[in-house]
């Protein structure tokens, strides 16, 4: 697969490593009421769906920058990558 | 009809007219006891199982192919149970123990072969660690044995057993771990079962689960309505998108596995081995094909096929032990769809919905546990408790923080 960075272009995808869901930047309010059961879902259950997939890979042999990358997890064809950065500040994190 | 050596003389001398389907073809009744979806190794055991000991004889496979056409057929064929954790050890030990009497037992030849196994050590932590593994093998009734250096060049002597980088410095054998014929299993279970009365449906697709006041009540395929007081899920690789039909969400990823065969050579390689170092096993088909694989490729897929750096991967591994191998073609290579659960240990369980059960997360052990996954799902379905053996495969060990962790790598499924 061949991943095409936002900043350098397209990258072997050898050179960066998976995560998961690009849910995992949305982490829960750990002063919240239900904040157990929130962490118990964040960490532990997924969607896992068969088809297009928001997902964090991370640049590892490269400039270690975190990425979003939207792939149809049937055809391992990938639609947009974007810098995982930009996806949370846009979710209002890290302002 | 039974099979036996006298049945083989006898249909060859009479022109093998007497042989008939090992299994039906039947149609969908409106209702059964129990419904088990998925045609593979697990499904076809728990129904194998929920008929010969439990007496359930009222019930129906349903499979969306041809049964045995996923990971049953796509796997490595090795049996073990050389575990670590309490929760696990019991359950692989009495597979491994219904491993050994299933060929009587389902009166079908799966070409089940004790040749032994081999986990090599490389470093002396890895040493400890793995005589701890070891101990805690024998603690649960399995066998396991320490080999030297020296006993190991005897018994394989094209090992790299001096590499710079990994020398080998022992291994944990397992003598009564080894392989099995995978397609035979699917088949044997599945004539097993129809014998005694249970319906196995193909071409029948599971497209949603009927709720009736909280309850499941039956499923709706691409056959119609299927009525049923329970319904197992055994879908392995696609426990995901088959559970959130039902609207559940798991504690549990899709990953695709690769494996490979090499050319047919003479027998050159006796019994199963595992690097320690890197990620690569290997063993020799009787067909005489090297059957060996590695590491997933590491991201969700669902596409039964996998990329080239794992495939480097691999044979990077295999060179670095078998240096022999080098000389041997790649023939074919193919993915198969892994449910990675969380903590790399499986889920036997009720759901939180009445009459709905489900079976999976087995990550890439799956092929091994079959005998006693289904009887373990089948004891489940049955008397509503679970095996003594599967008592720690929960749904809520993720919410309690009961998690069997055989690798200590926390909830990230690739690295399991």
């Amino acid at each position: 697969m061949i991943i095409n960075h936002p900043l350098l272009g397209p990258r072997d995808s050898a050179e960066f490593t998976y995560l998961g869901d690009a849910a995992l930047i949305d982490r829960p309010d750990w002063q919240s009421e239900t904040a157990a059961q929130d962490f118990y879902e964040y960490g532990y259950l997924r969607d896992n769906p068969a088809g297009w997939h928001r997902e964090l890979w991370f640049h590892e042999a490269g400039d270690r920058s975190w990425l979003v990358v939207t792939r149809n997890t049937v055809t391992h064809e990938i639609k947009s990558v974007e810098l995982a950065r930009d996806v949370a500040r846009a979710r209002g994190r890290s302002k | 009809m039974r099979y036996s050596g006298f049945r083989v003389i006898k249909e060859a001398l009479t022109g093998h007219k007497g042989w008939t389907p090992a299994w039906r073809d039947p149609d969908p009744a409106s209702h059964y006891d129990i419904v088990i979806i998925g045609g593979g190794g697990h499904g076809l055991a728990t129904a194998y199982y929920l008929a010969k000991e439990f007496g359930q004889h009222k019930v129906a496979v349903i499979e969306k192919g041809w049964i045995g056409g996923g990971n049953v057929g796509r796997n490595t064929t090795i049996i073990r149970s050389n575990y670590l954790l309490d929760g696990n050890e019991p359950f692989y030990e009495f597979s491994l123990k219904l491993w050994e009497g299933l060929e009587q037992d389902f009166n079908y030849n799966a070409m089940v072969s004790q040749r032994g196994i081999l986990n090599l050590i490389h470093s002396d932590p890895q040493r400890d660690a793995f005589v701890r593994r070891g101990n805690a093998m024998i603690l649960n009734g399995a066998d396991a044995n320490m080999l030297t250096t020296e006993e190991i060049k005897k018994r394989y002597p094209f090992l790299n057993t001096h590499d710079a980088r990994f020398p080998i410095k022992g291994g944990l054998a397992q003598h009564r771990g080894g392989t099995v014929r995978h397609d035979a299993v699917a088949w044997g279970y599945a004539r097993g079962a129809d014998s005694r009365g249970v319906d196995i449906i193909q071409n029948c697709e599971v497209t949603g689960f009927r709720m009736e006041g909280g309850r499941c009540v039956g499923v709706e395929t691409s056959r119609g309505f299927i009525g049923a007081g329970k319904v197992g899920c055994a879908v392995a690789g696609n426990s995901g998108r088959l559970m959130a039909k039902a609207g559940m969400r798991l504690p549990i990823e899709s990953h695709v596995l690769q494996a490979f065969v090499s050319e047919g050579l003479k027998p050159v390689l006796p019994g199963v081995i595992t690097f320690g170092a890197g990620h690569f096993y290997c063993s020799q088909s009787d067909k005489g094909g090297l059957v060996f694989g590695g590491d997933l490729d590491g991201y969700n897929s669902y596409a039964q096929r996998g990329n080239l750096p794992v495939v480097e991967d691999v044979c990077e591994g295999a060179m670095a032990i078998f240096p022999m191998l080098g000389r041997a073609r790649l023939l074919r290579m193919w993915g198969g769809i892994m449910d990675m659960s969380m903590d790399g240990s499986p889920i036997i369980d009720q759901t939180h919905i009445d009459g709905l059960y489900f079976n999976g997360g087995w990550c890439y052990g799956g092929f091994k546990a079959t005998p006693a996954s289904g009887f373990a799902y089948a004891h489940l379905l049955a008397t509503g408790n679970p095996h003594p053996t599967a008592t720690a495969y929960r749904f809520d060990r993720f919410q309690k923080g009961l998690m069997i962790d055989e690798k200590g790598m926390g909830n990230q499924p690739n690295l399991h």
